[in-house]
């Protein structure tokens, strides 16, 4: 099997059509809102797209999106082995701020020293915060989406309390860590960047997300590893009837998911982030990467488009309000785009409506197998 | 049969030049069924023949290409399943369609639920429901969640299901493939009740002892194509089984003679709790040696589910040893007593047999995906791997072939049990277990698994068989271990074997050993 033909197998037609096509309506429920509330709806998608579409504009939602996509890579893989990582948030968090308590006391390394460390660090944050949860799970058997909820609010208040620790909080009246260091930073150099004119958080961690988007689709698809992962995922009885070990590989899925989460917290703040605030409320890294992960089919390449598809909302609805647009609407977008996604049942219903034609189809294939 | 309840004058089901295709294949092709009232009407057919197509047309899942739908003389236009329930029809799936952690009530009601206001009535519920499994005469613990339940269980809750929601016209999907004979014997005097009632019944299925005991009439279709329909009396098994499959076929199984070798599996003074916690093996022996087959015979829920489930490392046993040449593989995990020689085809081919979502091929290598030449430096050689899956969807006679890359939830039952055989037999340990590894499979496929099994007997492997198919003990087994309370109470040399004797001592009249 070619890489290509990987790709268009898992991104089916159907499915794909049912994601284009909740993409669509939420579009058009905002523009329903953009109606009730008087605004013109030609200009405000008409910004959105046009703040999207420049090199400039283009290259602030690849820094955008580079933490949802590896995020959304983070719940995509537990989705495909049985786990539901609803913990990429806290994974995240703890995730970033190893990163940056590991740059802080390694400042005076070599960058190419450094950022690897860095990733590591942060990867093993994200793995430890899940792997607690797993074995919370496999030796007493407590739920993990509950524990993971729970260890997302440990990991949001220890963060802001290393955060206040002398050594790392900022020297400056700022209530956050200080900076990361100058060689743990992914930026462009600044001449590239005025040259090229790039965004000026413009930075490398596209590259890592490419890398992780192959290396889990990988994993996922070619190794045995992947293999056991999936089969435990899909039917565990059956994967322990042929010797795969079932606890095992819950704590192996949630370990990689949560390297994911803390990885993409790494890319945050070693990129556009550059220090992590004491902050009031939970910044949504980790969920927005549900979103990603459903929206990408949980493939990991779907995850990628997806990723850079959110991180081109986020970017431009933040350029709505030269409109005089409520950024809000994009979560109004966002959260119409997963709620037809995720309730695919009454897409069923209409088709249904509609001649039966596609459950018949589906039934038939079936029969027809037979 | 005598015919007795069936009124020839009055057809509730009329089935009128059926034609079914999907794309270029034709799943049926120009069928005719008759149904009277107060009939049995059996439809025999190989897997794959196209009885549940034409069943499923019937019952509003599918739709025809042409031909038309008559019930009670009138034509209906079946879109869903709700449209056949209306016009009194009910079926019973082959494969169980229900809430596993509901009870079996809550399984039976559901969609019909009596309510006391805008809250559910379940005390009304239960009540109604004992009410009608004891009138019909199937015993059910209502309490009890399904997914705590034997096969065997689930079955009866299906039947019950049906004959609650009081449907005039019932279709029974392969009933009897997981009921034990006493079982059966149950059931077809429950369906002869039902027909004294007024009621009809289209029961498919391939075991032509079951037509010959209850039904009036048989319809054979052959590769989506209407052969015949028949009268039942006036057909003996041989007729009807060379009508099935077009040619003729042996029911003996051809076994030479030979001498066992050493003990392969020697359990020993072996305890279990079931799922309730009560203990249901106590304190069995038993042992297989190199070149026989042993035959594990017993009513269900007599402790042969957890016997099989402790040797193989999914149940913990309380006490006891399990020795497989001589290692002890007790209350070790599964690819422990993998590794020293167990393979085993599982009762419950969805649960632990198959991963539905999952390819054939990658079914096939379950238990050896990490070996050469399926990976190497732990990644997946994919060309390996398929080309593996060919050759067994050739040799098993996989069916539809080319179907590699299929998921394994997309074959029928009989082809998936294939694909099981296929995988263990290949494994080739020192013991095989089976466990009713012939559950739904029609007359063609139980030639090829039992020949499989014998074959791994004949070449030198110990093999434990249990079912609940007594004429398949009888023909495979070198000896047969009869299991009553959680013991072996009996243990008998085949060829001496007759049902009478054995059915009674499954039922606990035998010596102690």
């Amino acid at each position: 099997m070619t890489k290509k033909k990987g790709f268009l197998d898992v991104i089916s037609e159907n499915r794909f059509i049912h994601i284009l096509l909740s993409i669509l309506l939420g579009f058009l429920v905002g523009a329903v809102f953009l109606v009730i509330m008087n605004l013109s709806v030609s200009a405000a998608y008409g910004r959105l797209i046009n703040s999207v579409t420049s090199l400039k504009g283009f290259s602030y939602v690849v820094v955008y999106a580079v933490p949802y996509i590896v995020a959304g890579l983070s719940v995509a893989f537990s989705f495909k082995t049985g786990v539901f990582n609803i913990g990429a948030e806290g994974q995240f968090v703890v995730g970033s701020m190893a990163a940056v308590v590991t740059s802080i006391f390694g400042a005076s390394l070599p960058k190419p020293l450094l950022i690897p460390l860095c990733f590591l660090a942060a990867m093993a944050a994200g793995a430890i915060w899940g792997i607690i949860v797993g074995v919370l799970k496999t030796k007493w058997g407590i739920n993990e989406v509950l524990s993971m909820i729970m260890f997302n609010w440990i990991a949001f208040y220890l963060s802001n309390f290393i955060a206040g620790i002398p050594a790392i909080k900022n020297e400056g009246t700022a209530e956050a860590t200080k900076n990361i260091a100058d060689n743990a930073s992914l930026l462009f150099s600044k001449d590239f960047i005025k040259s090229a004119g790039l965004a000026p958080t413009a930075n490398w961690g596209f590259i890592a997300a490419i890398v992780a988007t192959v290396l889990i689709w990988f994993i996922i698809e070619k190794t045995t590893l992947g293999y056991e992962l999936k089969a435990v995922g899909s039917n565990k009885f059956a994967a322990e009837y042929g010797g795969i070990s079932v606890n095992r590989s819950i704590l192996t899925a949630l370990a990689i998911s949560g390297a994911l989460a803390g990885l993409a917290g790494a890319l945050q703040v070693m990129g556009m982030g550059k220090r992590i605030s004491i902050f009031t409320s939970q910044e949504g890294f980790g969920f927005a990467g549900i979103v990603v992960a459903l929206i990408g089919c949980s493939n990991p390449f779907g995850v990628l488009v997806a990723g850079l598809f959110y991180g081109a909302l986020m970017y431009g609805g933040s350029k709505l309000n030269l409109e005089g647009v409520p950024t809000q609407l994009i979560n109004v977008i966002v959260g119409t785009v997963v709620f037809f996604i995720a309730i695919s049942v009454i897409f069923e219903n209409l088709k249904r409506l509609k001649g039966r034609a596609a459950v018949k189809k589906a039934v038939a294939e079936k029969e027809g197998k037979k | 049969m005598a015919k007795q309840y069936v009124d020839m004058n009055t057809p509730v089901i009329e089935m009128r030049n059926i034609v079914k295709r999907f794309g270029d294949f034709v799943a049926n092709d120009g069928i005719n069924l008759t149904v009277h009232k107060g009939e049995i009407h059996a439809i025999l057919g190989e897997n794959g023949a196209g009885k549940s197509t034409l069943m499923n047309q019937l019952y509003g899942l599918l739709k025809p290409t042409s031909g038309d739908i008559l019930v009670n003389g009138k034509k209906i236009e079946m879109n869903n399943p709700r449209d056949a329930i209306d016009a009194g029809i009910g079926m019973v799936h082959q494969h169980f369609m229900l809430v596993q952690p509901f009870t079996v009530t809550e399984n039976i009601v559901l969609g019909t639920e009596p309510t006391k206001g805008v809250k559910l009535d379940m005390a009304t519920a239960r009540k109604n429901v004992v009410e009608i499994s004891e009138r019909y005469g199937l015993s059910i613990d209502p309490d009890a969640k399904i997914e705590d339940i034997s096969v065997g269980m689930q079955q009866r809750v299906e039947i019950l299901k049906a004959l609650y929601r009081g449907a005039d016209i019932l279709i029974l999907d392969e009933p009897t493939s997981s009921l034990t004979p006493q079982e059966i014997t149950e059931l077809i005097a429950i369906m002869h009740n039902l027909v004294k009632d007024g009621k009809s019944i289209i029961i498919i299925t391939h075991k032509l002892k079951e037509i010959k005991e209850s039904a009036d009439f048989c319809t054979i279709i052959r590769m989506g194509k209407y052969i015949d329909t028949v009268d039942v009396d006036k057909v003996d098994e041989n007729d009807l089984a060379s009508m099935m499959v077009g040619r003729k076929v042996t029911f003996k199984v051809d076994k030479p003679e030979q001498k066992p070798g050493e003990v392969v599996l020697d359990v020993k003074d072996l305890h279990c709790l079931d799922y309730r916690g009560i203990e249901i093996v106590k304190g069995l022996n038993l042992q297989v040696r190199r070149g026989e087959i042993v035959g594990i015979a017993g009513i269900d829920g007599n402790g042969q589910t957890e016997l099989v489930e402790v040797i193989t490392g999914l149940r913990k046993g309380t006490k006891g040893q399990v020795l497989v040449n001589g290692t002890d593989v007790f209350n070790k995990p599964p690819a422990f007593g993998f590794q020293h020689g167990v393979s085993s085809i599982p009762a419950d081919r969805q649960k632990h047999g198959l991963v539905l979502d999952f390819s054939i091929e990658d079914n096939l290598i379950l238990q050896n995906y990490e070996k050469d030449p399926f990976a190497k430096k732990r990644v997946l050689k994919r060309d390996s791997i398929f080309a593996h899956a060919s050759e067994s969807i050739e040799k098993y006679d996989i069916r539809p072939s080319g179907s590699e890359k299929r998921p394994a939830g997309t074959l029928s039952g009989g082809n998936q049990q294939k694909v099981i055989i296929a995988r263990e037999v290949q494994n080739d340990k020192d013991l095989l277990i089976a466990v009713n590894p012939t559950r739904g499979l029609d007359v063609g496929a139980i030639e090829y698994v039992h020949k499989y099994i014998v074959d791994q007997r004949n070449k030198g492997k110990a093999v434990l068989l249990v079912s609940f198919e007594l004429d398949e003990i009888m023909s495979l087994s070198d000896i047969i271990d009869v299991i009553f309370d959680g013991q072996i109470v009996a243990s008998i040399p085949g060829k001496e074997a007759n049902e009478n004797d054995l059915g009674l001592m499954m039922a606990g009249g035998g010596k102690k050993k």
